[in-house]
């Protein structure tokens, strides 16, 4: 990429994870084939080179990995909390200590930049054990009754975008409030699910808490509909999101749901203009693009538009997009061929439907999933690329004159998960947060997260909230 | 006794602070638990649930924009009300439910103070579900709850005002709009309690009452783009499940129905159910070695 800086390459080192040539599922604490015989291979979206061959489980192993947490269900509810909680602990501990291996294994396997793992999603995922792992002997003070009682077994479908934090955000509330899981990671990013199992092994959690299921969304439905599961969790499309709540219909399953977003990141003309710059940055390349909070449409006052736009193409400019193991790189690669389709799908529609695309230049590699950084001016709100989730690198610039015109456009949308507020007048702040129907608002900064910051969406982003005492709620009888 | 014929009430809808007869013009027999005529209630159709749906929406604003405190003195306000024509309701309830004008006082009086209980909580739910956040980090981070929106509520069917008001009071309280859907055999004590709400505080809208056939008006509600919640309380299992596959459709918050005794002192859950949290973070600034940033 061009750049006023050259950086020689700084690559982190491989030779930190041991990637075995084939997984199995695990069930009841071993790695086992599927019953189907059936396997997959995950490759590394940055290179396509594969990675391992993974077992794909089918409706059989779904029941048998339900029923394995069925199994072990009555014993760990039972355990006095402060004996739960010293498991997550543990497990907490285990992955601070394999957090280097962990991060370049996420990176291999997810294609984002070893930057985002190693400072980002492994400190996040250690975090959000140690947290939960406090709450599960003082659940009769999380304001949910004296004595409140897990669930039984939760069926958890996580996405690929934040695959070791996904399962931690669903995993860790799970098992401290007493819930056995049985958790299937997303089919392009299997691989830091499955290492968790020998994490669960080496903290020597008992047999059938935890059950990892790789597959395709065939398992995923298979999981969510079977008879003996209690609770479901999904975070993924609101498509997919509508789907499960359809499937768990009439049923006493509880469920949560964490789904798509289009997240508004307004700017005021008195935003310190550096800053809002950065934030625009994190808020829609931060990951590529393919988060569900991502600050996807930029809604910039009209009296600074040429200013920030200027400022921002400047930054774009100096990000380096390449090898997601370099320590250097910014921009890693898209997840997975099919997404990297719907991406140039939808920026192809929005140049169709008239709007102006930019991209700073930018040398693509030749092998792997790649798509530059990308802006869209002269957007409407009609405009699919300022109304549907694009989960990629790509900004839409919308503009307003006043408040009131900034929060109606960050609210026309199906969709409330994120936005963002940039001005200097606190007032402004609450007045505009306050009326923005969207279920986290970063003021002055984006893309922020915490394990006792509730997440979660309004509207057709989703429902219930991960992270937090809110978060003990989806897994909790109340 | 004397022999002068009284004046009989004609029952009607309250849609958008107004009483409406059914767009429809149509009306259905109810009858007391004796099977005896009481009055032809209106026969609500989809268009006047869509009616309503619209008049809740047009409420939500200043509605959950209004001050907690302001909220909670408007739902006292419904309570004094209530407590006005108390025996108007001992009446009406012992009628729909065949109950003694004993049992029946002792329902109503419950109800009335079921409202007083709730018009508490408008100022106390956001310090109780919400809070201040401990991240790591040097950010200012605050959940607070707000109400999702527009609730179609389907009142319980046995529980004709106890129920109703046990279902309807938490939604308001925290700043919802309701489109609520009378108990289908029993509908006039919900009926006459748009008359009260309609001569308390209540802005025009923020409740709005049908009665009629559930499943007729209940259908239209949960595929409604734009109601945001359901409360299933009225619905048997059947129809329950219909009406959760259909509000999946814009993924509208779902209380399913459950067993409730009214008689007993509620928990929170029926307000947490149609709650949103938001969660506002900030930058605090730290002192770092060259100075200050703040």
């Amino acid at each position: 990429m061009a750049s006023a800086f050259e950086y020689a390459p700084a690559p982190e080192s491989r030779s930190v994870v041991d990637i075995a040539p084939s997984y199995g599922l695990f069930i009841d604490g071993e790695f086992t084939e599927a019953a189907g015989g059936k396997v997959f291979k995950t490759v590394s979206p940055s290179t396509e080179e594969v990675l391992s061959e993974i077992a794909q489980a089918g409706a059989e192993d779904v029941d048998r990995a339900v029923r394995a947490a069925r199994g072990a269900f009555g014993k760990w509810s039972a355990l006095p909390g402060s004996e739960r909680a010293k498991y997550l602990f543990r497990i907490a501990r285990i992955i601070q200590e394999r957090s280097r291996e962990l991060a370049v294994l996420e990176t291999l396997d997810n294609g984002k930049p070893i930057k985002e793992t190693r400072d980002a999603d492994l400190p996040l995922v250690a975090a959000h054990f140690f947290y939960y792992a406090g709450w599960a002997d003082k659940l009769g003070h999380a304001g949910f009754g004296a004595d409140p009682q897990p669930l039984g077994v939760a069926g958890q479908v996580i996405p690929w975008n934040f695959p070791l934090l996904m399962l931690a955000w669903k995993i860790a509330p799970a098992l401290a409030t007493g819930n056995t899981v049985v958790l299937k990671p997303a089919e392009t990013t299997p691989l830091s699910a499955l290492f968790f199992a020998d994490i669960c092994r080496q903290a020597g959690l008992p047999k059938g808490v935890v059950n990892i299921l790789p597959g395709y969304g065939d398992t995923g439905a298979a999981l969510v509909a079977h008879p003996d599961v209690n609770k479901v969790a999904f975070t993924g499309s609101t498509a997919v999101g509508k789907e499960i709540a359809r499937t768990v219909a009439g049923t006493r399953k509880k469920l949560t749901l964490e789904l798509g977003g289009k997240g508004a990141n307004i700017v005021f003309d008195d935003a310190p203009v550096d800053q809002a710059v950065e934030g625009i940055v994190n808020g829609i390349f931060f990951n590529q693009g393919q988060v569900c909070c991502a600050g996807s449409r930029l809604l910039v006052q009209e009296s600074i538009q040429e200013e920030l736009l200027e400022s921002l193409k400047r930054r774009l400019s100096t990000l380096r997009l390449g090898d997601p193991l370099d320590k250097n790189t910014d921009i890693g690669a898209i997840n997975s061929e099919e997404q990297l389709t719907r991406i140039t799908s939808l920026v192809e529609q929005g140049e169709a439907e008239g709007a102006e695309r930019w991209s700073p230049a930018c040398e693509l590699p030749e092998s792997g999933y790649w798509f530059a950084p990308t802006l869209f001016t002269n957007v409407t709100q009609a405009h699919r690329i300022a109304r549907d989730e694009i989960f990629g690198p790509v900004l839409s610039v919308l503009t307003f004159r006043t408040p009131d015109e900034a929060v109606a456009k960050a609210n026309n949308t199906q969709y409330g998960l994120s936005a963002g507020i940039w001005t200097e007048k606190g007032s402004r702040i609450l007045a505009v947060a306050n009326k923005l129907r969207a279920g986290v608002v970063w003021s002055n900064t984006f893309n922020k997260f915490d394990p006792t910051s509730p997440f979660g969406g309004y509207k057709e982003s989703g429902f219930g909230r991960e992270g937090g005492r809110h978060g003990l709620e989806a897994y909790l009888d109340v | 006794m004397s022999d002068r014929l009284t004046v009989l009430k004609t029952y009607k809808l309250y849609v958008g602070g107004k009483f409406p007869r059914s767009e429809s013009g149509r009306v259905y027999e109810v009858t007391d638990a004796k099977g005896r005529w009481l009055a032809n209630a209106p026969l609500s159709s989809r268009k006047d649930a869509r009616d309503a749906v619209v008049a809740a929406r047009k409420a939500f604003g200043a509605w959950s924009g209004a001050t907690a405190y302001n909220r909670g003195q408007v739902l006292y306000r419904v309570a004094e009300m209530l407590e006005g024509r108390r025996d108007q309701f001992v009446r009406e309830v012992a009628d729909a439910e065949g109950l003694s004008k004993s049992r029946s006082a002792a329902v109503v009086d419950a109800t009335i103070d079921r409202w007083v209980w709730y018009a508490g909580w408008t100022d106390k739910i956001a310090q109780v579900v919400g809070g201040g956040n401990p991240v790591a980090g040097p950010f200012f981070n605050l959940s607070s709850p707000e109400p999702t929106g527009v609730v179609a509520v389907l009142a319980p069917q046995e529980s004709s005002f106890l129920g109703l008001v046990s279902v309807l009071a938490p939604v308001i309280a925290t700043g919802n709009t309701a489109v609520v859907v009378a108990s289908e055999k029993s509908p006039l004590p919900a009926l006459s309690l748009a008359e009260v709400l309609a001569t308390s505080d209540v802005p025009g809208g923020v409740v709005n009452v049908l009665s009629g056939r559930t499943a007729e008006i209940a259908t239209p509600l949960a595929s409604h783009q734009d109601v945001n919640a359901i409360d299933l309380a009225g619905a048997d299992e059947e129809l329950a499940k219909d009406l959760e596959i259909a509000a999946a459709d814009n993924l509208k918050r779902v209380l399913r129905p459950q067993p409730v005794d009214y008689a007993e002192t509620p928990g929170i859950d029926r307000m947490t159910a149609f709650l949103e949290t938001k969660t506002v973070w900030h930058p605090t600034g730290s002192l770092g070695a060259s100075g200050s940033s703040y």
